[in-house]
């Protein structure tokens, strides 16, 4: 084929017109993976009324926003909005698709490739342009996208190549991506489509729809101070709290602390919570399972505090404490008080 | 007139005690290394249907594509109150991706005839993509219900379920039929001993064959005898192939998957040396001290 190289594609998520962030950290990797390949970073933006997102995304280097907007769009629902996103699919053949790895990316990309039988890969912590060499097959391709993600409970990495048509699809963690800072200078084209929907997407109907911004903020925390199963009990949390507003960094916790009902799932850090990248992030009584290690150990600094000596938390951490957290927070503490 | 409730479960290797050695050099697999169990979610997914059951009367019928030893979860399904079981299993199904399962599987919804509600866990562990419910969805086109924490209603037109969205919630109502992925929200109900004593004799047809060449007795008579007493006493799990379900063998599969894996790495995550501090005040202080002159804190 020597047609032209589709662009890359970035699917916004909003709601109620407040873009995710993981969508914007998406847009600065397009832009990355576009500049290799020479092509356009693009993205799809649908809901209703949700013009006003345009500049924000022009702004993180986007260079033509695809706006589809529709009553039948809002409140989020997988139908119609596959439908859209495939109509966009077949008139313009992109070369890659990236998600969010939300809740609702991952509904919605799922459903997507399925109908357009391309392949699809989930919760992906990085992506690459490369050369692949199938083997098996004996074929090559050039400036394939390279799939990263973990699998196997975080046990194991594995890169993936999808092989087929493209889009090459894949759904993204959020948090790992970096954000770049946006430039206000940056202009795009706006491309206004309409949706062409049928009774057949809408049969699904939200008869009840209850949600709240989550109090916490993992993703965009400086300072993250956890605390996990060591911690000992719901009451003794107080002391990560107390760390944690002396220091002006956010409450962590590892799933263990949360399966304990300790604590809220909102401030679990790991696999199955969230992906932290902090320029400090204290692990206090946090033996340190390769999920939890997955999801912070890009931090920049990191101090462990745990009684055990043998704890693989002390693996990835630039300051070790072999301690009792009872002691060592309220030392920690007034040293900063001190000082400060 | 009652519903079919159809549950797709898979058997999985149980990934919270494994290392990077139970991978094959292809990056597949390997299987025959790990303890395998009921994927958790799955059980969720068939509580849900045998809730139903209980409250509307179904007839409940699980399903699973793997090995031929992933019959063992589909006894567990009988031990807990499944109607009935249909294992899908054939070579030619190794290395399947979620498309090339997904397609499977809805092939397999067609040859069983008329389904009302299918149940799947949202993901299994061994992957965590949570692709295949969504997947099969689109492949029957039928509307798919994600992360669902229990079913408000159930009626011959429609289903209503409340889901998780992010930050809350949502109740969704939905024509018949439909997939429906759940989440970790209910109770699975112990099995039976009443259905242990009854169901540990079923098998799967291989599985009387293989009971036989043990035995060193390999008699086809005596196994088709077998089978059908199995049958008469509702004790066959079904048993199908690639070819029984009517699947194109293009699309299944290693050769019905567009995704290939091109490296496995096991997981290392160091940072270097961590810098020992001592636990007491004059430690503690020198540490304060540092990551205020280095910016870190303050």
């Amino acid at each position: 084929m020597s047609e032209k190289l589709g662009n890359v594609w970035i699917f916004i998520e909003q709601e109620g017109g407040k873009i995710a962030d993981v969508s914007l950290e998406l847009l600065c990797k397009g832009r990355e993976l576009a500049a290799k390949l020479g092509v356009k970073t693009e993205a799809l933006l649908l809901g209703n009324k949700v013009e006003s997102c345009v500049d924000t995304l022009y702004s993180y280097g986007c260079e033509t926003v695809y706006l589809v907007e529709d009553p039948r769009l809002e409140p989020f629902t997988v139908l119609p909005y596959a439908k859209v996103i495939i109509d966009l699919i077949l008139a313009h053949k992109p070369n890659i698709l990236l998600f969010g790895a939300t809740m609702k990316g991952r509904e919605l990309a799922p459903r997507v490739a399925s109908e357009k039988l391309a392949g699809l890969t989930a919760d992906c912590t990085d992506l690459k342009i490369d050369d692949f060499e199938d083997l098996k097959n004996k074929q090559s391709y050039k400036n394939k996208l390279m799939q990263i993600r973990p699998a196997f409970g975080g046990n194991i990495i594995a890169t993936i190549v999808n092989t087929w048509d493209d889009p090459q699809m894949v759904t993204v963690r959020e948090g790992v991506m970096k954000m770049d800072a946006p430039d206000k200078s940056r202009k795009g084209t706006l491309v206004k489509v309409k949706a062409n929907l049928s009774d057949a997407e809408t049969v699904v109907k939200v008869i009840e729809r209850v949600r709240a911004d989550k109090d916490v903020d993992l993703k965009g925390a400086q300072i993250i101070v956890a605390g996990g199963y060591g911690v000992g009990s719901k009451e003794n949390f107080k002391l990560i709290y107390d760390l944690a507003e002396a220091l002006g960094g956010e409450v962590g916790a590892s799933r263990a602390a949360v399966d304990a009902g300790w604590i809220d799932h909102d401030h679990q850090v790991g696999q199955t919570g969230v992906t932290v990248r902090p320029r400090l992030y204290i692990a206090c009584g946090i033996s340190g399972s390769i999920q939890h290690r997955a999801g912070m150990s890009e931090s920049k600094k990191i101090i462990a505090i745990n009684t055990d000596p043998g704890s693989p938390i002390f693996s990835v951490a630039h300051y070790a404490i072999v301690g009792d957290i009872n002691q060592v927070i309220p030392q920690m503490i007034k040293a900063f008080k001190a000082k400060a | 007139m009652s519903y079919n409730v159809l549950v797709f479960v898979k058997q999985v290797p149980d990934t919270q005690n494994i290392s990077g050695e139970a991978m094959t050099p292809e990056g597949t697999v390997n299987r025959a290394a790990l303890p395998a169990i009921f994927n958790p979610e799955d059980l969720n997914a068939l509580e849900l249907a045998l809730q139903l059951k209980d409250r509307y009367g179904a007839k409940v019928i699980v399903g699973t594509m793997g090995m031929p030893a992933a019959a063992e979860v589909l006894r567990q399904s009988l031990y807990r109150g499944a109607d009935e079981c249909v294992l899908i299993t054939d070579r030619v199904l190794a290395g399947a991706d979620t498309l090339a399962t997904s397609y499977t599987l809805s092939c397999c919804v067609k040859k069983l005839g008329k389904i009302d509600l299918i149940l799947c866990g949202r993901q299994a562990i061994d992957g965590d993509t949570a692709q295949v419910g969504p997947q099969l969805a689109e492949k029957l086109k039928a509307p798919q219900l994600c992360y669902v924490e229990d079913v408000v209603e159930l009626t011959h037109k429609k289903i209503t379920v409340k889901r998780a969205i992010e930050g809350g919630h949502e109740i969704l109502e939905s024509p018949l039929p439909a997939l429906l992925t759940v989440i970790e929200a209910n109770e699975p109900r112990p099995m039976g001993g009443k259905k242990i004593m009854k169901y540990k004799r079923a098998k799967t047809p291989s599985e009387v064959a293989k009971a036989h060449a043990n035995a060193n007795y390999t008699d086809a008579e005596a196994i088709a005898t077998e089978i059908e007493s199995l049958e008469s006493r509702g004790l066959l799990i079904k048993e199908w192939s690639a070819a029984d379900i009517g699947a194109d063998p293009g699309r299944v599969g290693f050769a019905g998957s567009p995704t290939k894996v091109k490296q496995v790495m096991s997981v290392v995550l160091t940072a270097g040396e961590a810098k020992s501090v001592p636990a007491n005040a004059a430690g503690i202080s020198q540490l304060i001290h540092e990551l205020i002159s280095d910016h870190t804190l303050g």
